[in-house]
């Protein structure tokens, strides 16, 4: 009997399983490792806050989502024993593999930034990438009549780095529907040098902010808060004063990864950015939020990388050379407030670019742009992810980033073009 | 795309002022931007930074982060900002002759 292992059963990991358990062969047996009880639909952290969600609706038992022939081995990885092909358990308990799957996805550290997790902790410093800490801001907002509001990323590279800006735009909307926006300073802080950082989406949605009178602060490296003062600090001694802060904190690997010497400074482990093997290792694949890759980390990468290793394991496992691609193909719904969305769709090589998806001229979806189809496709993704992402069902858009449907903005494209 | 003129020879570069290519950057382009950017002169410290940018960035196909830098270049956060003013991060990458720092949007 061969050992198939994989370790994390989030979207990444619980998508490769659900797909693997119809096509390995019957000589595999497949395992996945994963502590937590519940499955957390994370996309929904951004509108729990505001209650456009309910923290009930974002959680279902893990054991619904994994299909038969897995089987749930629920504890914490404590180390994976590389050259021994192990991975380790509390108690040192082995569990040997022949191939190994890595989707321990990416964590936030706030004890890495000095003074976030200091008295101000969800009291008037509030994270929202985890469901306690999107709970504590929505109980916070609740109550909150106006003041300094401050949205800061820590340090790249964080998941879902549009998340950010969404949480800035709904808070906005929230703060106009609930009558208190003019008494309410909000301030996008970044270490980017700017809330948008490529040509064309620059070009297109750069006045988005000024016109909702968001601030931003950008090139902002922040080192630490004055807890007493409420100032977040910079390294190049920038001080900004809030009464509310909504931290996006440094973000790592999961710790076993420290531990087991698989990552780079932040715990995030180096891998082939197309056959999705480690590069260090040519039994092990990496996908999800735990790799080094310069795309998003975000749920439809996932998707997209689950494809590529499935079909690399079984070519590996019928003696062939791993043939499939991963072309760092990447989309993402960005809420925008007031009911609206946009949509970006990307891969390593290509920027986000307008037009209509996925299909050309009917779309539906347009690109770079406003509108309530977005927001409806957003909403929509709840559906699609528990019922076909995660079961590993076929989703009938395509793997690799396609240019049909985009427009390239040229010579003969003027502003107007691009932004009606 | 703009043409400039660095140490002698003729480089493109964007409307901020980052190589097109890469492969045109040489230490005199980097004294050159660098001077044009507010640093007097490329000391040792700085060298030890661009050279972990350029090798880093060959390997990942993207400018390193500030952490990844301060952790593997030996110079500590305080001094990059010291020897990269104003944003460390954008003007390390610019004067490695690499694309600026980027998010996905
Ligand atoms: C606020 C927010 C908004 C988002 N919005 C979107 C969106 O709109 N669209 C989109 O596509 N994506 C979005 N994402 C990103 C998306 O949720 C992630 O990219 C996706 O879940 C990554 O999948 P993963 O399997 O790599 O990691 P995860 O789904 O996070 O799974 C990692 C799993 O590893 C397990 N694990 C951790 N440590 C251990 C250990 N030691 N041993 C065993 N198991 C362990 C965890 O319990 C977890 O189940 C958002 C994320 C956040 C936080």
């Amino acid at each position: 009997m061969k050992n198939f292992v994989i370790l994390g059963a989030g979207t990444a990991g619980t998508t490769v399983a659900n797909m693997l358990r119809r096509k390995l062969p019957s000589d595999w047996s497949l395992k996945i490792i994963d502590p937590d009880t519940d499955h957390l639909f994370q996309p929904d952290l951004i509108f729990i806050p505001f209650e456009m969600q309910t923290p009930e609706k974002t959680i279902r038992p893990r054991k619904g989502t994994l299909g038969k022939g897995i089987e749930w081995i629920q504890r914490p990885v404590q180390r994976v024993d590389a050259d021994k092909n192990q991975v380790i358990l509390d108690g040192d308990e082995r569990v040997p593999y022949d191939l190994l799957v890595i989707a321990t996805g990416s964590h936030i550290r706030p004890e890495e930034t000095p003074g976030l997790l200091g008295d101000e902790w969800q009291k008037s410093i509030f994270d929202f990438y985890t469901l306690e800490g999107s709970v504590a801001l929505r109980d916070a907002l609740k109550k909150f009549e106006g003041g300094r509001v401050v949205v800061n990323t820590v340090e790249m590279p964080i998941k879902c780095p549009v998340a950010p800006l969404e949480i800035t735009f709904l808070a906005e909307s929230f703060f106009t529907e609930k009558g208190i926006r003019d008494n309410v300073e909000l301030t996008y802080v970044t270490p980017l040098d700017g809330a948008f950082t490529k040509p064309i989406a620059a070009k297109a949605l750069g006045g988005i902010l000024d016109d909702r009178d968001i601030k931003v602060e950008a090139e902002y490296n922040a080192s630490e808060v004055d807890v007493d003062r409420k100032v977040l600090r910079s390294y190049d001694e920038r001080d900004i004063p809030f009464d509310m802060l909504i931290t996006i904190p440094t973000h790592m690997g999961a710790g076993f990864i420290e531990e087991s010497g698989l990552g780079d400074e932040l715990a995030f482990i180096p891998t082939h950015r197309h056959s999705l093997i480690a590069d260090n290792h040519d039994n092990i694949f990496v996908l999800g939020d735990a790799t080094d890759l310069p795309t998003s980390k975000a749920g439809s990468v996932a998707h997209f990388q689950a494809e590529v290793v499935v079909d690399n394991v079984m070519h590996l496992i019928k003696g062939e050379s791993p043939k499939a691609v991963f072309d760092g193909h990447a989309n993402c719904f960005i809420e925008s407030g007031y009911g609206r969305a946009m949509l970006i769709d990307f891969n390593y090589d290509q920027e986000p670019l307008p037009g209509v998806y996925p299909l050309p001229t009917v779309g539906p979806f347009p690109l770079l742009k406003e509108s309530r189809f977005n927001h409806w496709g957003k909403l929509m993704f709840r559906h699609v992810y528990w019922h076909a992402l995660l079961p590993g069902h076929p989703i009938p858009v395509p793997n690799h980033m396609s240019m049909v449907g985009k427009k390239r903005p040229g010579k003969l494209t003027t502003d107007a073009e691009l932004a009606s | 795309m703009p043409v400039v003129e660095y140490a002698g020879s003729s480089i493109e570069v964007n409307d901020e002022g980052f190589l097109v290519d890469s492969s045109q950057w040489t230490p005199e382009v980097a004294e050159a931007i660098a001077t044009g950017n507010g640093i007097d002169e490329l000391n040792d410290q700085h060298w030890k930074v661009i050279t972990f940018c350029r090798e880093d960035a060959a390997k990942q196909g993207t400018p390193p982060g500030l952490r990844r830098i301060s952790k593997n270049s030996g110079v500590n956060m305080k001094e990059l900002y010291q020897l990269f003013p104003k944003g460390p991060g954008k003007l390390a990458a610019m004067v490695s002759g690499l694309p600026k720092p980027q998010g996905c949007i």
